[in-house]
């Protein structure tokens, strides 16, 4: 064990020397030939002999064979000729009954030409493959680690570099040091910089010197570093540290925890909004409907569906066709997502809804039975199965916002779309035409009729508008959930609960509605755990229209039967 | 209020006696059978839930009957298959498992993934003398003279996959976050896994536990905890959560920066078919425990899956070509070859001979041969640890050497108790 | 005062009660013989056929939708289901006293709210008053805040919802999502006996006929023309000095004692109870039986619930794809086409041909289509 981490700190070593010494000859040395050979020795220590000599070798060139040995796609090929050589196969394919494999070299895993010039295709069965034992990959580990440490903190992607500082942090192995000091120097990125300084003091404080030690505490401190706070807490509980350095430790604990309950706090308040944004986006469109005209639409949840499988089907379409646009996709699915949704939207309202204004309980029925056809008709094309949607780059992982908290970009995504389709509706409704005819409609059809407004037309391309946006909102759930059949039956009494409590028909009770609804139960979900926190949301919903039959904000004026 | 009258009492008995007559004749119906045949029954949700995972088991084992009566059948017969759909319902399972018993009077039933669906079967089975093959791995704690257990049992799966994650190759994991989905299976999964750290020497602090019900959406608190837990490293999560909550689990995981090199997941129920509804780009890295992987690399695996692949095309499956194949799939495919064996064995239909005939058969399964076990109804097979790869297949990073014996009753949890129908009657105590 | 529709109506009750068992004793092979497993599908049925009694009367005759009678159901399921357990004993797969589920729960002592279950009288007592006083409870509140129409709709959901995910938690030591089942013995008798399962179908047919007669007695007092006054227009009876919610209130927990009774006798012929029955989509489905078979007709439900159960075991054996297709094409038939469902529809196209003079009296008919010049928004009669 020590002397392969030696080793390890020596070709790290090795490996900092700068990259004008890495120029290296395109061909390897004797001695890495050698080993390469016998590397495939079916003898495992005369192999763990070779892994080590080559690890010795400090050329960054052999890590591709280290790590397709430790994946056991190493094997040996007979030349004609007679001679043996080492080497790694790629992925398989399949040509009739037989298995061929793409052959790279040993060193630097460069495809190997054959005499057409294309990359050799071997048959499987023809190659002798090189056993790797459990033994041989506890001696590649380290190695490997090492030589990808290294290249992964040079890798320009930050959150790489960043996944590679802080596992040599967590590793805590004094051999990392130089090579983490020297990219300290060169970096450039706040969070990168912050995961390279955290894994210094992390390897100081385990093996550094005494007053090392106690500045890595009191830094780690700084860093508010929650992976430095265990350490430090066993460092101050352990009688045989010095007195100084315990101090040190127990206050950067104590500075670490508060930092912890201002981030946690934080943490709660986003996912708070994040929730919200979600049941915003969902209520909005059955807001609209259920608010402006009185329909219970129980097919909402089969509408957001609708959005979601066409996402799913854009996706497709640009795997297909525009695979150079792929990362586009989502922004092209959004839109088609609300027309999809609105034109079914439009046709249920034509077609069954019109007849049924004035009954709410038999549309509730009627919408029921819809949403169990279409979300037969979703299982019976799609396949009963779950679909896989992709989520496009730049919306997955998260922006790192300060230390500890990572605010995902998808739930980004959604608070904005939320407001923005906050914002839309509200100018739709008030401060257009369109609105304008929507508004008296719902206030006095009788009236609105006589005065010229086409109250059938409008009640219809309000029901396909709230329709349309279930679509966006199915849209944007590709993201964080699962997209099948029964995406609608999650979503839709969460829904309910929303408009219900935010009052019917009014824009601002559903918005306070479901802030409340989501901040609420995010805030009680900690220390309830997720059921019995839905169960306490569902509940005070239930108490709470009790209290107030009408919402939030109650629709004031004279009906008949309210 | 209804007056009686004329017209509406008409009805009535119309409708009571159309309903005598049916009842009465509806057996009669069903009776007709032809001699040439023999009757399996096949008990998977084809709508519903469950629909997602128990679909394919219905294609295999279709495809498996497909196959014998392409040579022949079993014993001169050819399998004539009932194919029912409980529609995830656990009531109907049991209407489902009566009317195959009483009214089809199969040889043979395939059937059940959910433990609740097995549960509610289960005093049909034992009751009316009939005989089902279990495919999916489970709890245990169960010893049932009427099923043939074809998946895991704990022992088989979950501890071989902690015993992975702590050694030196898994990566030496000391801290243990157990997440599962809030049912059966992932209660006992961890009371166990639990029993076994504990045994190993990992201290109680060291281990968390946690549950989320069916369907639950937002991970974004529980991936919090994880964060916590796991900083300073070297931990590690025990995933036994269930279908839908996968997804957004992995995601949020990925997306608030947690990586498998720093907390890898290690899931129970993710296979081949879960990933195939999955967006991986979040999950590569991530590693699962089974017996079996598309990617295990023998000559009748390979035909396995070519056949199947052929067998969604030809009759236009959803997903044609693009299916995939798993564990629950495998074992039911060898279950349905088992029990041909075991009545080519027995020379007989009748259940209890060829319960007895089933002990100790060996079958070469797609993933290797496996063997049924002499006395406790389960069967011996491979522990394969999978780390998930970008097209959402497995990469087989470690595996047990040989068969692993299976062990209804733990010895983690249940050190007295066993399982033998030849010496004992089912479940007794050790002595 | 038997008059002939009485008389045949007898008939019928005879026949469910006592000839359909009478025919299950026929020894295996005759042509007359009633299978087993006919009998015990036809007795979940008729226990579906008493749920979808109370359901009448709530919403056919009162007009208050409520989607939440999985709830009840549940209640009374669940309460006979803890005694079956309990008289399990140790004969079960741990062969400890107490139930297996709470065996790999790890829980040593039988809950407190358990041990009252192990005396069958309590469970008989509790089959009918735990639901009626959870409606009660919940009746109370809501009916009280004048909460209608929809919005109560809603919230009978949420209260379903609410019901599946607290039962669905071992916490609450009810089996979780594994229900309750593996029963062995119902009150001494062993329930995979045939003779103990006739016993149990026995019962529900009669049990169907007293809560029809219940109902028919109800709906014949002057209460019963209240109800549907409430129906009609709710304002217009509190203003004739009547207090709905009283009424509203009385039937609400008639018809929820109702359903649980229900669920004990469908626990036994069933064999398991798990929260699916509880839920949201459940709960919906029952009202669907209601709406075919006609509501504001006591034989509607009956005709319903057996009608469409039965389409569902067809459906579910032989095309199996088809059978969600058929339930959504029934909700929507039944609103658009035939809102009296099957009886109500087959009674009037009868009546206008026979010119029956009897007033035959009508379902809640479809209210008019909203006329241009009356204010019909946000009207809540259904």
């Amino acid at each position: 064990m020590i002397s392969t981490l030696l080793l390890a700190l020596a070709l790290l070593s090795g490996l900092t020397t700068p990259a004008a010494a890495q120029s290296a000859a395109p061909s390897p040395s004797p001695e890495i030939v050698k080993a390469m050979a016998e590397v495939a020795s079916s003898d495992a220590a005369v192999q763990e002999a070779a892994a080590v000599a080559l690890g010795k070798t400090g050329d960054r060139k052999i890590l591709p064979l280290l790590e397709a040995l430790r994946e056991g796609s190493v094997y040996v090929r007979t030349l004609p000729g007679g001679k043996k050589e080492t080497v790694i196969v790629g992925d398989k394919v399949n040509e009739g009954d037989k298995t061929l494999v793409p052959l790279f070299s040993a060193y630097g895993r460069q495809p190997i030409q054959g005499a057409d010039g294309k990359q050799v295709l071997a048959d499987l069965t023809k190659l002798e493959e090189v056993s790797t034992g459990r033994s041989l990959r506890i001696v590649l580990r380290p190695l490997i680690d090492a030589y990808s440490g290294q290249t992964q903190l040079g890798d320009p992607d930050w959150t790489v570099r960043q996944a590679a500082a802080v596992k040599m942090g967590n590793n805590g192995d004094p051999g990392a040091l130089p090579a983490l000091t020297e990219t300290l120097a060169k970096e450039k990125d706040r969070w990168v910089r912050y995961a390279l300084e955290e894994a210094i003091a992390l390897i100081h404080l385990k093996s550094g010197t005494p007053p090392e030690r106690v500045i890595a505490a009191t830094r780690l401190g700084a860093l508010g570093s929650s992976d430095g706070a265990e350490r430090l807490r066993e460092v101050a509980a352990t009688s045989d540290s010095p007195p100084d350095l315990k101090e040190a430790a127990a206050a950067s604990v104590k500075r670490i925890e508060r930092w912890g309950l201002l981030t946690q706090g934080i943490q709660v308040a986003f996912q708070g909004v994040s929730l919200s944004s979600i049941l915003l986006l969902m209520a909005l469109g059955l807001a609209i409907i259920f608010g402006l005209m009185g329909v219970i639409n129980m097919a909402h949840g089969e509408l957001m569906a609708l959005g979601a499988y066409t996402t799913f089907v854009t996706q497709g379409w640009f795997q297909g066709h525009a695979p150079n646009a792929f990362e586009y996709y989502f922004l092209v699915a959004l839109p088609l997502s609300f027309l999809v949704a609105g034109a079914a939207g439009f046709v249920l309202e034509r077609g069954v809804i019109r007849f049924l204004y004035g009954r709410p309980l038999e549309t509730l029925l009627l919408t029921w039975g819809i949403s169990l056809m279409i979300q037969q008709g979703l299982r019976l094309w799609f396949g009963a199965a779950n679909v896989d949607v992709i989520s496009p780059k730049w919306l997955s992982g998260g922006v790192p916002v300060m230390v500890g908290i990572q605010l995902p970009y998808n739930r980004l995504f959604i608070i904005g779309l939320a407001a923005v389709a906050v914002a839309a509706m509200y100018l739709l409704l008030f401060k257009t035409d369109a609105g304008l005819r929507i508004r008296a409609v719902t206030q006095n059809r009788g009236m609105a009729a006589c005065l010229g407004v086409r109250s059938r037309r409008v009640d219809a391309l309000t029901f396909a508008f709230g329709a349309g946006l279930a679509g966006i909102a199915g849209c944007a759930l590709t993201q964080i959930g699962n997209v099948g059949p029964e995406l609608g039956q999650n979503y839709i009494v969460d829904s309910f609960m929303v408009v219900v409590t935010g009052g019917v028909g009014k824009l601002l009770g559903t918005i306070l509605a479901a802030l409340g609804i989501g901040g609420l139960n995010k805030i009680i979900e900690p220390g309830l755990g997720a059921v019995f926190g839905k169960v306490a949301i569902l509940v005070a919903v239930i108490v709470f229209i009790q209290r107030r039959p009408s919402g939030l904000f109650a629709a004031k004026g004279r009906y008949a039967d309210s | 209020m209804q007056d009686l009258s004329r017209r509406n009492f008409l009805k009535t008995s119309a409708a009571v006696g159309l309903g005598a007559a049916a009842g009465i004749s509806f057996p009669a119906v069903l009776r007709a059978q032809s001699s040439g045949t023999v009757k399996v029954g096949v008990l998977h949700s084809l709508s519903g839930t469950m629909a997602i995972s128990e679909v394919s088991l219905r294609d295999v084992c279709m495809m498996a009957f497909e196959e014998i009566n392409a040579k022949g059948g079993v014993m001169g017969k050819k399998i004539e298959p009932v194919v029912v759909d409980p529609a995830s319902n656990w009531d109907l399972f049991a209407e489902k498992a009566k009317q195959l018993l009483l009214q089809d009077k199969v040889a043979v039933t395939f059937g059940c993934w959910t433990s609740v669906s097995r549960k509610s079967v289960l005093p049909v089975f034992e009751n009316n003398e009939g005989l089902l093959f279990y495919p999916v791995q489970y709890e245990g704690e169960e010893c049932s003279k009427a099923v043939f257990y074809t998946g895991a049992t704990p022992n088989q799966q979950l501890i071989p996959a902690a015993e992975y994650l702590m050694s030196k190759e898994g990566g030496g994991y000391k801290k243990f976050y157990l997440l599962g989905t809030d049912y059966v299976f992932p209660r006992t999964a961890n009371k166990i896994l639990r029993a076994f750290l504990l045994a190993k020497g990992v201290p109680a602090d060291n281990i968390a536990e946690e549950y989320t019900p069916f369907n639950h959406q937002d991970y974004q608190t529980i991936v919090g905890k994880i964060k916590r837990f796991a900083s300073g490293g070297g931990a590690c999560v025990l995933s036994t959560i269930n279908g839908d909550s996968n997804v957004p689990f992995y995601k949020e995981f990925a997306n608030q920066g947690l990586r498998s090199e720093n907390a890898p997941i290690m899931a129970f129920s993710v296979a081949e078919d879960e990933l195939r509804g999955m967006d991986t780009s979040a999950l590569v890295g991530h590693l699962a425990a089974w017996n079996y992987y598309q990617s295990v690399d023998t000559p009748q695996n390979k035909r396995f899956i070519q056949n199947f692949k052929n067998y969604c095309e030809k009759n236009k499956l959803p997903g044609g070509s693009k299916r995939v194949t798993d564990d629950p799939m495998e074992a039911a495919y060898f279950g349905v070859y088992v029990w041909k064996q075991a009545v080519e064995k027995a020379k007989s239909f009748d259940v209890a001979a060829v319960r007895k005939a089933v002990y100790g058969q060996k079958f070469l399964a797609p993933g290797g041969e496996i063997k049924m076990h002499d006395y406790n109804h389960h069967t011996w097979k491979p522990v394969l640890i999978g780390e998930i790869l970008k097209d959402g297949q497995f990469k087989i990073v470690s595996r047990s050497k040989g068969l692993v014996e299976p062990e209804p009753w733990s010895k983690y949890t249940s050190p007295d108790k066993g399982c033998d129908w030849v010496k004992h009657q089912g479940t007794y105590q050790k002595s | 005062m038997w008059t002939r529709e009485r008389w045949v109506l007898l008939a019928g009750a005879v026949l469910l009660v006592v000839v359909l068992p009478a025919l299950n004793t026929l020894p295996q092979g005759s042509p007359f013989r009633v299978s087993n497993f006919t009998l015990n599908l036809f007795g979940k049925f008729l226990t579906y056929a008493i749920l979808a009694l109370g359901i009448d009367l709530i919403w056919g005759y009162t007009g208050v939708l409520s989607l939440g009678h999985g709830v009840f159901f549940g209640l009374g399921a669940y309460a006979m289901g803890m005694h079956l357990m309990l008289e399990i004993g140790a004969k079960g797969v741990y062969q400890n006293v107490l139930p297996d589920f709470m065996v790999w729960n790890r829980v040593t002592e039988l809950p407190l709210f358990w041990k009252p279950f192990y005396s069958a009288a309590f469970t008989l007592f509790a089959v009918v008053v735990v639901p009626g006083l959870v409606a009660l409870v919940f009746g109370f509140l809501t009916f009280r805040s004048r909460i209608r129409g929809v919005y109560f709709s809603i919230i009978t959901q949420a209260l379903a919802l609410c019901a599946w995910l607290t039962f669905n938690r071992n916490a609450m030591n009810l089996g979780g999502t594994n229900g309750l089942s593996g029963f062995k013995t119902m009150f001494g008798f062993p329930l995979n006996e045939p003779a103990t399962q006739r016993g149990l179908y026995v019962v529900t047919a009669l049990c169907l006929c007293g809560a029809y007669l219940l109902c028919r007695y109800i709906v014949h007092t002057p209460a019963g023309k209240v109800l549907v006054a409430i129906r009609d227009s709710e304002t217009r009876v509190l203003f004739c000095g009547y207090s709905p919610a009283a009424f509203k209130l009385f039937v609400f927990t008639v018809s929820a004692c109702l359903a649980g009774v229900a669920g004990a006798l469908y626990v036994g012929q069933v064999g398991i109870i798990t929260p699916a029955r509880i839920g949201v989509l459940p709960s919906i489905e029952m009202i669907i039986w209601v709406a075919v078979g006609g509501r504001g007709t006591l034989m509607g439900p009956v005709v319903g619930a057996f009608g469409v159960n039965w389409l569902q075991s067809i459906l579910t054996t032989h095309y199996p794809d088809l059978w969600i297709l058929v339930l959504g094409g029934l909700f929507v038939g039944v609103v658009l086409f035939f809102p009296e469902g099957l009886v109500g529809t087959t009674q009037k196209l009868l009546a206008r041909f026979a010119g029956s003079s009897k007033p035959v009296s009508t379902p809640p008919a479809p209210a008019p289509r909203p006329s241009p010049l009356r204010k019909e928004e946000h009207e809540v009669a259904p």
